[in-house]
């Protein structure tokens, strides 16, 4: 006889999404299917490239290495939840764009939130750092490099250049 | 002729158009496609490295809730028609579920359609399959011999392709020649592994009679291949473009997987979808790529002058073709890499055995190829005591000799190989990492400088084809772009075939913009699905810069033509007096006030046409279509044929050191001059150059597809299967250079594979160089701590012996 | 990779987990952190029938620090002892280990009672605890409050001495007392983050003369648990801390270990590295301990 359905209550990008889940069911899978929000990518599903990783309670964990049950009550943040307004980029989210720190794309909701958590607790990062920061997000489009600059100009001090 | 500097857009920093989706999570792939009552595929897979099947049980899994078909082989099979390999081999056929026989540990064998991928696996676990194992081969050299157990019977024999060719006086020069050494290197089965596994997703209507499909694909007449197989006629199946490929780097060849789903949608009357997982992707995807035994022999002078080259190129491709045979075919392009070797014997042997089959990875076969050439060339100089870029100096084909047409038939375009070479030295500065390598060494550790300097052919004309296969007379390699003004004056362009991280939208965009001379992010540029697609052959062997680019600047020169004809008849000037200024008016060069706005020539072919010029078609549509630039020939008898037209360039320096104690390797510095004529794009021309050197760094010294003596896959996920991050990465400098091509528009070479196709060259060449001193060679990849450690072992040992 | 179908409860106390351990046996697990877990039941290697999700009690979450003994709630997240930089004054070790594990995504959630009850021989925490010579504090329902060794914890591959109703509530660190005290950790894995293909921690006390007084150490990765040496140890004590002494303790140790292969490393491989890695951080703590007071 199939387990019974849980309610889980996760508050995702600010907004509380109740619904009745598998237990079996991870966040990522969740966040996909069940919400609509496919900015978050699975690609390996056993906690190794990061690609899944969404802010938990304001901490990067993966998504594929859930339940979503575990996060019932807690607080979610998605890549699209990292725009201040709509319309707008944060300014790591831009500066990705202006250091060409990705190319297909498919790593990068999950370095985004590496780099955004990174960067909320080390305003002014070291590329040692960074590099440490995003040590558990795979990438194999860019080699790193440009993602590194990305976040060293988001956090370049004002005045310096290219800040 | 044009050069990096001489262009208002192209050959500058800009943001890449497809960027904005990405970073804010709103990319469109395959695995993000939602079809209302879609149904999801998970794969039974066999266990073994060859099993006949003795029985398929599927009734437990057909009865559970929520399953909607169980599918074997036995009904596939009969279904559809079976893929054939590139090489002339019509039985060695692959269908996506195996029958009657199982050939590699991973293949598919049943496939259940499920209400949710988890019931799906669920029910696979309810499947019982009998097997009985058979006698199998997982030794490439083994494979070869006489009693090697057959992967494919009815072939007669586990060689698929075998064929030495032989150009230029091969013989004589080995005669002439003051010495010769000989060298074995290997090449481990690696792939490009995108972090995007391969999806697609398939619906079938009753009522249009199309199937559509939405990929995570980057293949050369897939829709074709797909259509023929499932037993439609080509305009019965769409397959949308405008997904977002997760990465790709030639892997992404889903044909079987689209086989499988394309069936069961048409079966059952509803959407299906196929994510890989993970483990799925690994181990039965067939997406392993070039796993490569190198013989080599070179013939050489004492003043380093490398004059003539045997290769024998021993590639294992596992138990089905894919691509994969061919792949040993495109480097006869670059056979000779850089250098002014006079003749070549070239000997490729592609050998099934029973693992997971290979299928393209970036470079199609030059990486590997780079890696043999230039340990030899390393070789060559140490076993003339002669420095290492002195003997590559003196080897390096002039700037002045271009075009240069090599033994093997291709012609490289245009090059300037010392200049690239001096500029990568320059910016280590070499001076400096050699005393770094010093201090290293003098802290305890070993330490090496690597050079590689290897060619990247671009342009993607698959003459290995028809030269692989003489039954396969295809020559015609085109590609293609549509653009259209409309009437509010802006552009929108159109491309026919998928993107995985190239940024060909802002390739094109660059493009048009330039010709037209208006701003490029004002420029639209959409994909086409394959019904209203015009002629593509896709990303691959690096060509889109030169084929997209080039078509694009084609349709936008019509366009172009087509304005200065409708100025002219306005204006009253002669075309020839005529220029375009601003954003796209056109003005007489004599007198500027004579000018006509882009604003009243779109209204003119638009609505005008009592102002149009007789005969001209109203409207603003172009499109272009064409040939690769020195493409369309079929190979001589001999096997000499034009390879790829562009020949980008490459130059690694790296300096690495290695702890003696561990065998772990630091990589210290790293630079790569890189010459791919008139950058279109340069932020997206250095992503793939770093990305490419990334992946090449994993490909040296970590990365493996490993097998067991029972064909079982070892590296079946991540944990074993190692991608670098990236504190394995070191921070690059690269070094640009421009020789223009003559063959493009703009000047333009390709450079998806940039990087990798080089950097295994050039880190193994690092390591050896730290190695040297101790006497210890390392002559595989990966060179994994282990590696070097046993590597330093056997000196000691050998040193030890020695000394009783 | 989904995983099998279970059920899943919330524990709202660990008596109310040890009571559903105790009601379902084997087929019950405790989830914590589910870094380790959560992987093997998408692979379906691990396919418990009901989940126990303790990752939320506090009463698993204590930290105490006391002059003789540190006690570290089984509940505790790797990320939270990142930061709790006051262990170094006691159990250096503990944090020193932590920075070879894993990456942040991991250390945010995965625990240290996930760590040892999982007991992945190559892990870190499980070689540290080993080192320090901790004391498990398992609870059952039934069986009130057991104490385990670390010693006698660690039993097999994936296998301690959790029973199928019992919870690891606690892990004591003894502290060392006294002056000249100095640890190190040290492990060598293909990439950074990744399970050690060997590792080896050690703590060593010295006197005023640079004399050994007392020593731990252990290796892991080239056994089916972590091991520690107690008996070699003594071989320290008493002695100056030479290259040469350390060597030889070093291959000594090695050469009792008995490291598997796989893909990535060989037997002679893993017991090679086993003593150049325990000779380094002999030498390495001593350096630390004749630099501390």
């Amino acid at each position: 006889m199939p387990p019974s359905l849980k309610t889980v209550e996760i508050k995702v990008n600010g907004i509380v999404r109740p619904r009745a889940v598998e237990p079996r069911t991870t966040l990522v899978d969740f966040l996909r299917d069940e919400l609509g929000l496919t900015g978050t990518h699975v690609g390996c599903e056993h906690g190794v490239c990061g690609a899944c990783s969404v802010l938990l309670d304001g901490q990067p964990v993966r998504s594929c290495c859930m339940f979503a049950v575990q996060a019932d009550g807690l607080s979610v943040t998605t890549v699209e939840g990292l725009a201040p307004e709509r319309g707008q980029l944060s300014k790591i989210q831009d500066s990705f764009c202006e250091k060409h720190a990705l190319q297909c794309g498919y790593c990068t909701p999950g370095m985004l939130i590496a780099c955004h958590a990174l960067v909320a607790a080390h305003p002014h990062p070291s590329e040692a750092q960074i590099r440490e920061a995003i040590s558990g997000n795979l990438c194999r489009c860019t080699g790193y490099q440009q993602i590194v600059d990305a976040v060293q100009h988001a956090t370049a001090t004002e005045g310096a250049e290219g800040g | 002729m044009a050069d990096q500097e001489s262009f208002r857009f192209i050959g500058k920093h800009r943001r890449a158009v497809e960027h904005k989706r990405f970073v804010t999570g709103k990319g469109h792939y395959a695995a993000d496609v939602q079809l209302p009552g879609m149904l999801h595929v998970a794969l039974v897979a066999s266990p073994y490295a060859s099993a006949r099947i003795v029985a398929i049980d599927v009734s437990a899994a057909l009865e559970m809730a929520g399953v909607h078909a169980v599918l074997t082989g036995d009904e596939l099979c009969d279904a559809v028609e079976p893929l054939l390999p590139g090489v002339d081999a019509p039985q060695v056929t692959r269908f996506p579920l195996a029958r009657g026989v199982t050939r590699y540990a991973g293949e598919w064998v049943v496939a259940i359609a499920a209400d949710t991928r988890a019931l799906a696996e669920d029910a696979a676990e309810l499947v019982m399959v009998d097997y009985e194992q058979l006698a199998h081969t997982v030794d490439p050299e083994a494979a070869i011999a006489n009693g090697a157990a057959l992967v494919h019977p009815e072939h007669g024999s586990n060689v698929i392709f075998q064929r030495k060719f032989v150009w230029g006086p091969v013989d004589r020069h080995f005669d002439e020649s003051k010495h010769s050494l000989s060298y074995r290197v290997r090449w481990a089965r690696n792939a490009t592994v995108p972090i995007e596994t391969f999806g697609v997703a398939c619906a079938w209507s009753d009522a249009t009679g199309i199937l559509d499909v939405w990929a995570s694909i980057q293949m050369p007449k897939y829709p074709d291949q797909l259509a023929r197989a499932l037993r439609l006629p080509g305009n019965a199946v769409r397959v949308h473009y405008d997904v977002d490929v997760g990465g790709s780097y030639g892997v992404k060849r889903g044909i079987k997987h689209t086989i499988l789903v394309g069936y069961l949608a048409r079966k059952l009357g509803r959407p299906v979808r196929l994510i890989e997982d993970r483990l799925e992707n690994m181990r039965g995807g067939d997406m392993q790529g070039p796993d490569r035994i190198f013989d080599v022999t070179l013939a050489f002078d004492g003043d380093g002058i490398v004059h003539s080259m045997r290769m024998r190129a021993l590639d294992d491709i596992g138990a089905y073709a894919g691509r994969s045979p061919l792949q040993l075919g495109k480097p006869v392009g670059a056979i000779i890499g850089p250098y002014r070797i006079q003749s070549v014997e070239y000997e490729a042997i592609a050998v099934m055995t029973n693992k997971t089959p290979q299928e393209a990875v970036r470079g199609f076969g030059q990486a590997p190829t780079n890696y043999a050439i230039e340990t030899g060339i390393d070789k060559v100089a140490r076993f003339l005591k002669m420095d290492r870029l002195e003997l590559r100096r003196r080897n390096l084909i002039g700037k002045d000799e271009f075009p240069y047409l090599i033994p093997s038939g291709t012609t490289y375009d245009s090059g300037d190989y010392a200049t690239v070479l001096s500029k990568a030295l320059a910016a280590a500065p070499l001076a400096a990492i050699e005393r770094e390598r010093d201090t290293l060494r003098a802290k305890g550790l070993l330490a090496g400088i690597g050079f590689a300097t290897c060619l990247e052919p671009s342009g993607g004309n698959s003459s290995f084809e028809p030269l692989f296969n003489p039954k396969n007379q295809t020559t015609t390699w085109m590609d293609s772009c549509l653009v259209r003004i409309d009437l509010s004056g802006s552009i929108t362009a159109l491309m026919a075939t998928s993107t995985s991280g190239q940024a060909h939208e802002t390739l094109v965009s660059t493009v048009v913009g330039e010709v037209l001379q208006r701003q490029p992010d004002s420029i639209r540029v959409l994909h086409a699905d394959s019904l209203n697609a015009l002629p593509s052959n896709s990303p691959v062997g690096s060509r889109m810069a030169i084929m997209l680019g080039g078509a694009a600047a084609g349709a936008a020169k019509k366009l172009r033509a087509k304005f200065m004809r409708i100025a002219a008849h306005n204006l009253g000037f002669p075309e020839a007096e005529l220029e375009i200024v601003g954003d796209g008016d056109v003005a007489s060069r004599n007198d500027p006030s004579q000018r006509i706005s882009w604003d009243r020539l779109v209204e003119i072919a638009h609505r005008l046409h009592h102002l149009l010029p007789p005969d001209m078609e109203p409207g603003l549509q172009e499109k272009f279509v064409w040939e690769v630039p020195t493409g369309g020939q079929l190979p001589t008898d001999d096997g000499r044929v034009q390879m790829y037209p562009c020949h980008s360039f490459e130059s690694h320096v790296v300096l690495a050191s290695i702890d003696p104690q561990t065998g772990k390797v630091a990589l210290h510095r790293y630079v790569c001059g890189h010459d791919c004529g008139v950058m279109i794009s340069p932020d997206v021309v250095h992503g793939m150059t770093y990305g490419g050197i990334a992946h090449g760094i994993g490909a040296a010294l970590m990365e493996k597809f490993c097998f067991n003596e029972e064909g079982q896959l070892l590296s079946g996920t991540f944990m074993d299967y190692l991608i670098p991050s990236s504190q394995e990465i070191p921070t690059v400098t690269i070094v640009d250079h421009c020789t223009p091509s003559p063959l493009t528009e703009f000047g333009q070479k390709g450079s998806g594979e940039a990087g990798y196709l080089g950097s295994p060259a050039a880190v193994a060449s690092a390591i050896n160089d730290a190695l040297a001193p101790h006497g210890a060679v390392i002559d595989a990849l990966p060179m994994t701590p282990q590696a070097i450690w046993l590597a330093l072992q056997q000196v000691q040992s050998a040193n030890t012996g020695a000394s009783r | 990779m989904k995983a099998a179908p279970f059920d899943y409860v919330r524990a709202e106390s660990t008596m109310h987990a040890l009571g559903l351990l105790a009601e379902h046996g084997g087929d019950a697990k405790l989830l914590a952190g589910g870094q380790s877990l959560v992987p093997m039941m998408a692979m379906r290697l691990a396919r418990p029938a009901l989940l126990v999700d303790i990752h939320r009690l506090t009463d698993l979450k204590s930290i105490f620090i006391e002059a003789g003994r540190i006690t570290l709630g089984a509940g505790v997240r790797q990320c939270e002892i990142e930061v709790k930089s006051e262990l170094d004054s006691s159990v250096p070790l503990v944090r020193q280990a932590l920075r070879w594990v894993g990456h942040s995504q991991t250390r945010n959630r995965g625990t240290l009672g996930g760590s040892l009850v999982h007991a992945d021989p190559s892990a870190e925490l499980p070689l540290a605890t080993l080192v320090l010579g901790a004391t498990m504090r398992l609870h059952s329902q039934t069986g009130g409050e057991r104490r385990v060794n670390a010693s006698d914890f660690f039993l097999g591959p994936m296998f301690t001495a959790v029973s199928e109703s019992e919870c690891l509530v606690t892990v004591d660190y003894p502290v060392w007392q006294g002056g000249r005290i100095g640890s190190a950790f040290d492990e060598t894995a293909i990439r950074h983050g990744d399970f050690a293909m060997a590792s080896a921690a050690c703590q060593l006390q010295l006197d005023a003369q640079g004399v050994c007084r007392r020593a731990s150490f252990g290796l892991g990765g080239v056994s089916g648990t972590p091991l520690s040496f107690p008996g070699l140890a003594q071989r320290l004590e008493g002695e100056r801390i030479s290259a040469a002494l350390v060597a030889e303790v070093a291959h000594a140790a090695a050469r009792e270990s008995d490291p598997g292969s796989d893909m990535h490393a060989g037997a002679e491989y893993r017991r090679h590295l086993a003593a150049v890695l325990l000779s380094r951080v002999l030498l390495q703590a001593a350096n630390d301990a004749l630099a501390a007071h």
